[in-house]
């Protein structure tokens, strides 16, 4: 068995489910915001309305931290395929993980500032 | 009718780097062969020209090779149905290592292979002094698997198998692997399973099915290795 430690999940099926579910939750987002959007004229006031309700706010949170896994473990298995060089592969992880973390932290300063 | 080729050429005795061979071939009008013919016939001509080739009919899976970008058996390509591009481009399998002009390593499609102990593994009290006896339903779920030749078409035209050789089991060995996992006379599918258990060795197929059009068995190793990838999900939720 090849061991990693580098990815999100556990083992090869935590990471599979865990990619699929944060799937799932990006996509229910995705269509959240397109029926909003499609459903209401963009102005500040109901842009802003949208993002003070508390079920906004927690789906958004949620739907960023589903990215941060989603993102986690698909970066390290891109890179993986792609970046042979150990310590190239490990800061290239470094960098884009936390990139990923600093959008979850940002979406949370944001949306608790609406 | 002439038929041109372009051929892969590299002896490392000899050449500093591979290098394209144009070579042509004057084949009758209305006639027809198969390309692994035509490579016998172009080695009449220039004698070191290596390829590998044993039943010339398909069934011992020595002559996989790449014609015109894509994977096949040279001995069951009619050079009809490559044609059509003009000049016939003949490769040897990508990914792995080359011996010399078309004969490649397979070493790490081997290793891989044994890593799924492709044979039966019964409980000591279990097989019986004589015949094996299966249902013909149990038998039938082995159709579209044992079929496999191990001419490593599939393995060589998996991107995931190109960059991780040494850790993704591949199309061909994961097929194997089914094979034995769901055999009902085999015991061991617990252990089969923990064995495959990790990120790599099954999960790194992402269902692009290159092995499903390369295979030239027709054979479906992406739908094994969704079973696959089934088991060890029952197991582990």
């Amino acid at each position: 068995m090849v061991k990693v430690a580098g990815t999100f999940g556990r083992s090869g099926v935590h990471d599979y489910i865990l990619l699929r579910a944060s799937a799932l939750i990006l996509l229910a987002y995705t269509l959240y915001l397109v029926g909003f959007v499609a459903s209401s004229d963009i102005t500040y006031a109901t842009w802003s309305g949208f993002f003070s309700l508390t079920m906004t706010k927690v789906f958004s949170l949620f739907a960023l931290i589903a990215m941060l896994v989603h993102a986690w473990i698909g970066l390290w298995q891109v890179l993986t395929d792609y970046v042979k060089c150990t310590k190239l592969r490990g800061a290239l992880q470094f960098l884009l993980t936390s990139v990923a973390f600093i959008y979850v932290l940002s979406g949370f300063v944001i949306l608790w500032g609406v | 009718m002439n038929v041109n080729f372009s051929i892969y050429r590299y002896n490392p005795d000899v050449d500093n780097k591979p290098y394209m061979q144009d070579a042509s071939l004057d084949v009758p009008e209305g006639s027809d062969m198969m390309v692994l013919d035509a490579l016998i016939l172009l080695k009449e001509k220039d004698a070191t020209l290596s390829f590998r080739r044993s039943c010339r009919e398909g069934v011992c899976g020595s002559d996989g090779v790449n014609i015109n970008g894509k994977n096949g058996l040279a001995c069951i390509t009619p050079l009809s149905d490559v044609l059509s591009k003009g000049k016939i481009v003949i490769r040897p399998l990508p990914g792995l290592p080359v011996i010399r002009d078309l004969v490649i390593d397979m070493a790490q499609f081997y290793t891989q292979y044994e890593k799924i102990k492709p044979y039966l593994i019964t409980d000591a009290s279990k097989p019986p002094a004589g015949e094996f006896k299966q249902s013909p339903e149990e038998r039938k779920h082995l159709d579209g698997l044992y079929e496999c030749i191990l001419c490593a078409c599939c393995s060589t035209s998996c991107p995931s198998f190109w960059w991780n050789p040494e850790k993704f089991i591949g199309p061909a060995g994961l097929l194997a692997a089914y094979r034995f996992l769901i055999d009902s006379r085999d015991s061991a599918t617990e252990e089969r399973l923990s064995n495959l258990d990790d990120a790599f060795s099954v999960f790194r197929c992402h269902g692009i099915m290159n092995c499903v059009s390369v295979c030239p068995k027709g054979l479906n190793p992406t739908k094994a290795i969704g079973k696959i990838k089934s088991m060890l999900l029952q197991r582990a939720i």
